[in-house]
């Protein structure tokens, strides 16, 4: 469906999703959603935002629950609690209506090993049929360099993964949800597959993407949700998660590094034959730089923080809740999810 | 600290002093012990098997031959071309034996089941490894070129002796002499074989173990038809029935008048493709085929994105294989009907087997022909949709799902496309045992009646698939369970009469519930509930599928 083709479809999309839930902004909004399989708790109270038009990151580590929330999403999983909404509608009972404007790469494409790649990026688009498609399947297929004739049985995973990449974006859709969509690609298809988020994304289209990546989705994405044991640990975009964590200060010296350690947001201070390093938080950087300066110190560096160290930070076994202070939520959270 | 750094210095290159001479076959034991590992289990499994089957039948054949005029009489069906083509080169026909009746009935099978298990093990250790990428693992370790392939002969000869072990103890036990037995354990191994250095060669020729499977197993269907025509051309072996492997076990007239020679031919041709295979091995890379794959279409034609199109392309080529091999059978199977009268006038006791009327004995024949080829359309029916539960455990029905179709219309667009496809396969099976009785009897009536009578089993089909539907709809993990319902009705329509079997159980089998036509007359009632069963199941089958998670995905 070409913009040309439907140019009604968004509206009618907007309208709808207006409708059903008094909130046009999020293309999914998901409340304290559980699921459980047996006595098995896979989800416990997550909730998820994804903003109308935006790249959400949905980051966390192997068997935190990212593919079971998008099987919830998809509508192959029934939700046991909570509330969940894609495109302004109920996944269980309206899987067909939000399947007609969403596309979902897998994290691990399976294909029928007797057709060729060609045949199957067409079988997974089958409810496209506009020249618009073929035009957008051609072209992509030649940016990924994939070779459709050839048997799936013979792709390699990286080339299984352009397989679903390629019936996905071909796709014309308001949201694309992806499953740790690189997993597989080289460097080279990777640059590809982000110039590809980046013009999605500057077509105002919404995008989720489920990763344990963090460069990746540091790179590509506006909002992130952070996940673990089944529950959302924190959320909100780049510069206010990053607003959480410490830049990691260098620099070498000869003076006493005494004052320096004095200072209220300095951490974890290491001097050592003239090199001194520390963990700064954000709030004290300005306070720092002064006193570097006293103490006549070269080759300085400040490193801001990365995804990794907040990452660590709900991961890590030391550090952990009340690190950073002011995220109260994940402070409770993370203690919860350690017992 | 000297010395110290003196020793360490000769520990790092010590091992440059340690490398020891290396063959092609280096690390040969140590294969042969990790295939062994992995295989062993079947290698018993077989052996014991023959151990069992092979006396069991020999039993079985004393008990339906009891006597020289019953030997007779099965010796006068030996003309019989169907007959020549399910079992093998007829010998001693002026003075049939219990014995000649074992090699002539029983040794086909036993052949048959050995060249499978060769074919098939000789795959596993051959190409499927190779295509896991497991054989690039252990060719990176200190491992000869060829001894992979040489680990993989050995354990496809072990296993063989086992199965051979197997079928000479079994003769052996239930009478045969030793020289006899002997002989026919030694040439099932060496036919065995042959059929193990086929595959070995097919496994050069293709990427694919799936392929080179496919070749090996095409290969022993021709070797299959071609003794059985080249003896149908000659009782005692035609030139054609030399061209197959299998007939040089069947020449040496074991059991009958014993000669060796021709084993000689199977282990001049075991080598001459153990060459081959080795000679083309050479001539590639690992992991590549002698020649590389041929590519396909670049987009899906419009037969395979129309609705049911990938049910029709994924379950199309194995219900056509069946098609053709049932329908064969179904008019060798009609085409016995005439001969059988012979031999019936002779073996009055064929009515406590098999549910055969004596008096009317054509129609009854032909009706249990029906009964027995509609195991065949249950059976797919249920592997027609259980191959479902498989797209979805693999997580590409969710890939459909998301295309935009909904559960149901999937789903009951693929049972729909298996459930066509039985019902011309059923039509097939009807038509083919009328030609059969036709050609036996001469009376073109019979084609029509037949094709009407197969009809009649369409509701039992139907309603087998909609007890898989149902279950399947229900939990993923219950669908299998589906085979027993399959299970039972093959040991209820084989055994049911021999084993009088209690009528309640056989009531649980549902061709059981099957009017017997055409020798019984037409009763509507039990397809009609039947029918109705089975629109109930599917429903069912439908309306849960909907409530439930997928597996995966």
């Amino acid at each position: 469906m070409s913009a040309g083709r439907r140019p009604t479809a968004r509206t009618a999309t907007t309208a709808t999703t207006a409708g059903a839930s008094g909130a046009i902004d999020a293309a999914v909004e998901i409340r304290d959603l559980g699921k459980t399989f047996g006595a098995t708790h896979a989800l416990e109270g997550l909730s998820l935002t994804v903003p109308t038009g935006q790249v959400t990151g949905f980051l966390g580590p192997n068997g935190a629950g990212k593919s079971t929330t998008i099987r919830v999403l998809l509508g192959l999983l029934r939700a046991s609690s909570g509330s969940v909404r894609v495109l302004g509608m109920d996944p269980w009972s309206h899987a067909v209506q939000i399947h007609r404007r969403l596309a979902y790469v897998p994290g691990d494409t399976s294909l029928w090993p007797n057709l060729t790649g060609g045949e199957a990026i067409d079988v997974l688009t089958s409810s496209e049929r506009s020249t618009t498609h073929r035009r957008r399947r051609q072209e992509l297929i030649e940016r990924f360099e994939l070779d459709p004739t050839k048997r799936c049985r013979t792709y390699s995973k990286g080339n299984r993964q352009k397989i679903s990449l390629i019936a996905a974006l071909s796709r014309d859709v308001d949201l694309y949800v992806m499953d740790e969509p690189t997993s597989g690609l080289d460097p080279l298809m990777e640059a590809i597959f982000t110039d590809e988020v980046d013009r999605l994304r500057s077509e105002g289209r919404t995008v989720l993407l489920s990763s344990h990546i963090l460069a990746e989705v540091e790179k590509l994405c506006d909002t992130v949700t952070i996940i673990r044991a089944g529950r959302d640990v924190e959320s909100g975009t780049l510069a206010q998660l990053r607003h959480l964590t410490r830049s990691t200060v260098a620099a070498t010296t000869h003076a006493d590094p005494g004052a320096l350690s004095r200072t209220p947001g300095v951490h974890d201070l290491v001097a050592d034959g003239g090199r001194i390093r520390c963990d700064v938080d954000e709030s004290a950087v300005h306070e720092v730089l002064p006193i570097l300066t006293a103490m006549d110190a070269r080759g300085l560096t400040i490193t801001p923080p990365s995804l990794e160290d907040l990452f660590l930070r709900h991961y890590g076994d030391d550090l952990g809740a009340g690190a950073a202070g002011p995220a109260g939520s994940a402070e409770t959270t993370s203690g919860e999810a350690r017992t | 600290m000297r010395t110290a750094a003196d020793r360490a210095t000769t520990m790092r290159h010590s091992h440059l002093l340690e490398v020891g001479p290396a063959t092609a076959l280096t690390g040969l034991g140590t294969l042969v012990r990790l295939f062994w590992r992995l295989s062993r289990r079947q290698i018993i499994l077989w052996g014991l098997v023959m151990l069992a089957t092979v006396p069991a039948s020999v039993v079985a054949l004393k008990e339906a031959y009891p006597d020289q005029q019953a030997l007779d009489a099965r010796a006068a069906l030996l003309g019989n071309p169907s007959a020549v083509l399910m079992t093998g080169p007829a010998f001693a026909r002026d003075h049939y034996t219990l014995w000649a009746a074992v090699a002539n009935e029983l040794f086909l099978y036993i052949l048959l089941a050995g060249a499978i298990m060769s074919i098939l093990m000789t795959m596993r250790h051959t190409r499927l490894e190779e295509e896991s990428g497991r054989l690039e693992l252990l060719r990176s370790l200190p491992m000869g070129r060829l001894a992979p392939a040489a680990a993989a002969l050995a354990i496809v000869v072990i296993a063989n002796l086992a199965l051979g072990a197997g079928v000479s103890i079994g003769v052996l036990v239930t009478g045969a002499p030793a020289v006899e037995a002997l002989a026919l354990g030694l040439a099932t191994v060496l036919t065995g074989l042959v059929f193990a250095g086929l595959a070995g060669v097919a496994a050069q020729l293709t990427e694919h173990a799936g392929t080179a499977s496919g070749l090996s197993l095409g290969a022993l269907a021709v070797a299959f038809l071609l003794r059985g025509v080249g003896d149908v051309l000659d009782a005692e072996g035609s030139w054609l029935s030399w061209l197959s492997p299998l007939a040089w076990a069947q020449q040496t007239r074991v059991l009958v008048d014993l000669r060796w020679w021709p084993l000689a031919v199977s282990g001049a041709a075991l080598i001459v493709l153990l060459v081959l295979a080795a000679a083309l091995s050479r001539r590639r890379d690992v992991g590549a085929g002698l020649r590389a794959a041929a590519a396909g279409p670049s987009g899906a034609s419009r037969a395979l994105r129309a609705p049911g199109g990938l049910a029709r392309r994924l379950v199309t080529p194995t219900m056509l294989t069946w098609a053709i091999g049932l329908f064969l059978f179904a008019i060798a199977f009609g085409s016995l009907a005439a001969s059988l009268e012979d031999m019936v006038d002779q073996l009055p006791t064929i009515g406590e087997f098999a549910p055969i009327d004596v008096d009317d004995l054509t129609s009854s024949f032909t009706a249990y022909i029906l009964l027995m080829l509609a195991l065949g359309p249950v059976g797919l029916i249920v592997a027609g949709v259980l191959r479902l539960r498989a797209e979805e455990q693999e997580g590409r029905l969710a890939g459909l799902l998301v295309a935009g179709t909904s559960r149901v219309d999937v789903v009951s667009r693929w049972v729909l496309v298996v459930a066509l496809e039985v019902v011309a396969l059923q039509v097939l099976l009807g038509l083919g045992t009328g030609i059969g009785v036709w050609l036996a009897t001469g009376d073109l009536a019979w084609i029509g009646e037949c094709l009407l009578a197969a009809l009649v089993y369409l509701p039992a089909e139907a309603l087998v698939g909609a007890i898989t539907l149902a279950l399947y709809g229900l939990r993923a993990r219950w669908a299998g369970l589906a085979w027993l319902v399959v299970v039972w009705a093959a040991l209820d329509t084989f055994l049911g009469d021999l084993l009088q079997l209690p009528e309640w159980s056989r009531d649980l089998s549902v061709l059981h519930h099957v009017p017997f036509v055409p020798h019984d007359d037409l009763d509507v009632v039990p397809l009609v509930v039947m029918a109705v069963l089975a629109l109930a199941l599917a429903a069912v089958g439908l309306i849960a599928l909907r409530r439930r998670d997928l597996v995966a995905g």
